[in-house]
């Protein structure tokens, strides 16, 4: 059980997550942001809970819609928001947008755009670990859809036989784009599967970030005294479309939207904590105006900041020394 | 066939190919506690073409792992235990299978260090084995690796000589990017002197196998010992050539290539792979662009036939160079005559 100022911090933690979704979705409706947003809102008590009961030590890979697993894990909020609008200042020095970024400095594996695709780069670094003889545990991030690559079966399997360190977070979130879960699978809990691969799967409520904390933590405690993988379930909503530019309107009703609003992970848990005495409507106010408050001029800074030379740099290509060079 | 690598001075012990690859992996396994070697079959049975053989027993199981059949997994769980500090060796039993694993090569290993601004390292090598021969069939004898230029931060190597075995490989497995490692069947075999001890041979240079004045044939992997060949029988004629064993298609060693053509301003480049928009068309398109005003000819294309790698022997041999396409291309090209 969190006590209630660990809980306040997660509230916090949740509140910039949205805050920082609701940013890049102003941005890129101003065109200051290239590319699309992929919208985690609505999901936020899953990177927060996960990453909370990690320790520092502990490793994350990530997915498209990530920028709340880089922000829960630990990353500089200027340099996210500078490579979302592709400065040099940004992670990836404007070479990989949002989707795009890694640095181990903070236990990042890094996100791509390939669905499913990190799945196996967060099992490898739990093979890592086993090879070695280190600690480390790996929380490896997708969603429902990735869920039904062949990869991601493939990553689980060995996971499973080798036993790796592994707590695979599957943030089903409903919609693989715009295909419902139902329209994707004949079963009724993806976390079923784990089953197939020898390894424990639970479903939890994704919305309820202190039932997140607890299943990883115990997850996590599990992988790391090497009794290997674990599937969690998180079952979410995507509150806007699949990405900026959809309403997400053509293929959910509003009805189905709303209903889920009403399930708001940051509401659930502030209305905890106002009920138990440890919260009050105005502190909420003051936590929340500072997070936006802040986010805001970081982002003005970024926005600010001069966008990479228009050149090639061949050399950026190969690593050349052992040590990454970032 | 000669070597005149400079490199190959240090004692030597003979051995083929097989066995240098195998001295390399055994050499940095001992070397590095972070070099591990994981892929179907490599463990218990050493591997489909014994590269593997004794390792096991060597390094034990946390460190040669057998796998189940998932290519594209091996190759990414690769990727992750070298982002994690790990150097592994993954291999994939027949280079028709890597395009199983192309997302994790070609979006993942590949596009790493540069797409996270410097700041992750994929230091991991991925061997595998090629070659278009009869019997192996479509899915069995592929010969792909032009694909893989097209994927900035792969590093591709083919070692032809022993030797090149096990410098090349030591110096992909010490690489802090992710190279691939294509071995042709046919150079498995091929026995020759091997240094002893700490052996690299730099990836991203070329080897002149053999000196000469007339004709460059630019070459690589197996068609290396085609080009010797025909370079033995056009000696009788009177016509000196000189050939260039790529050893590295990414990076190519162009300054060796553009050297070797503005010597004897002629060349044909000769592969195994698909001839439509592979490593020899680009060597082509390269040499043309640099040495326009000194050739004495066409550029010449030596490659496969744009079909599937086919079963039966008079198919398999229809498609793929021979010998005698040589020599007959460098006599039409002597005589400075266009290919019909």
């Amino acid at each position: 059980m969190l006590d209630s100022v660990k809980r306040k911090a997660l509230l916090r933690q949740m509140i910039l997550v949205r805050a920082f979704e609701e940013k890049l979705e102003e941005l890129y409706q101003r065109k200051a942001m290239f590319g699309s947003t992929h919208s985690y809102r609505g999901q936020e008590a899953i990177a927060v809970g996960v990453c909370a009961a990690l320790q520092p030590t502990d490793l994350v890979a990530s997915y498209h819609r990530g920028t709340g697993h880089l922000i829960a894990k630990g990353a500089d909020l200027y340099k996210l928001l500078c490579e979302c609008m592709g400065k040099a200042d940004g992670y990836s020095k404007g070479r990989g947008g949002k989707m795009h970024m890694g640095d181990m400095t903070f236990g990042f594996l890094g996100n791509t755009g390939t669905v499913g695709g990190t799945v196996p780069t967060a099992t490898g670094a739990a093979l890592a670990a086993k090879v070695r003889g280190s600690k480390e545990v790996v929380a490896s991030f997708f969603g429902d859809g990735a869920a039904n690559q062949g990869v991601v079966h493939e990553a689980m399997n060995l996971a499973g036989l080798w036993k790796l360190p592994v707590v695979y977070v599957c943030e089903n979130n409903q919609y693989a784009m715009t295909v419902s879960f139902e329209r994707s699978v004949a079963i009724k809990r993806l976390s079923e599967r784990g089953a197939a691969y020898g390894f424990e799967g639970k479903t939890i409520d994704g919305n309820d970030v202190e039932s997140v904390f607890e299943a990883t933590e115990q997850a996590a405690a599990k992988g790391r005294s090497g009794g290997g993988a674990t599937f969690l379930e998180c079952i979410t909503y995507r509150w806007d479309g699949h990405f900026g530019g959809d309403p997400g309107t053509a293929y959910r009703s509003k009805e189905e939207i709303e209903s889920w609003k009403q399930k708001c992970p940051i509401k659930k848990l502030k209305q905890k904590l106002i009920q138990e005495g440890n919260l009050t409507e105005r502190e909420f106010e003051q936590m929340s105006s500072t997070v936006y408050d802040e986010l805001n001029e970081l982002a003005k800074r970024a926005e600010a900041a001069p966008l990479p030379k228009k050149e090639v740099d061949l050399s950026s290509v190969y690593a050349t020394s052992e040590v990454a060079d970032g | 066939m000669a070597n005149s690598s400079p490199e190959a001075q240090a004692p030597a012990k003979e051995m083929r190919v097989q066995e240098s690859l195998r001295e390399a992996l055994r050499y940095e396994m001992a070397r590095d506690g972070r070099v591990f070697v994981m892929g179907e079959d490599v463990a218990l049975f050493g591997g489909a073409y014994g590269i593997t053989r004794g390792l096991l027993q060597e390094f034990g199981e946390g460190r040669v792992l057998d796998t189940p059949i998932s290519e594209s997994a091996l190759v990414g769980l690769a990727v992750g235990a070298a982002i994690n500090g790990m150097r592994p060796v993954v291999e994939i039993q027949f280079s028709d299978l890597l395009p199983l694993a192309m997302d994790q090569l070609a979006s993942h290993a590949a596009r790493y260090h540069y797409m996270t601004g410097g700041r992750i390292n994929v230091p991991m090598v991925v061997r595998t084995k090629f070659a278009t021969r009869p019997g192996g069939g479509p899915s069995h004898s592929s010969c792909n690796h032009g694909a893989f230029i097209h994927f900035p931060g792969l590093k591709i190597i083919m070692p032809t000589t022993p030797a090149d075995a096990k410098g090349l490989l030591l110096s992909a497995i010490r690489d802090p990017n992710p190279v691939l490692c294509f071995e042709n069947h046919y150079l498995y075999g091929i026995r020759g002197p091997v240094p002893e001890g700490d052996y690299t041979v730099p990836i991203g240079v070329a080897a002149v196998r053999r000196a000469g004045k007339d004709l460059t044939i630019v070459t690589c992997g197996g068609m290396v010992l085609k080009a010797d060949a025909a370079a033995d029988a056009l000696k009788e004629k009177g016509i000196d050539i000189e050939i260039v064993d790529l050893r590295s298609l990414a990076p190519l060693d162009k300054e060796t290539i553009l050297g070797s053509v503005a010597k004897t301003r002629r060349a044909i480049v000769l592969d195994e792979g698909p001839m439509i928009g592979g490593i020899s068309a680009e060597i082509a398109a390269m040499i043309q662009e640099n040495l326009f005003a000194d050739l004495k000819g066409p550029v010449v294309r030596i490659a496969a036939q744009p079909i599937p790698p086919p079963h039966s022997p008079p198919l398999v041999d229809a498609m793929i160079p021979d010998v005698d396409q040589v020599v007959d291309a460098v006599m039409r090209l002597a005589e400075g005559g266009k290919i019909a």
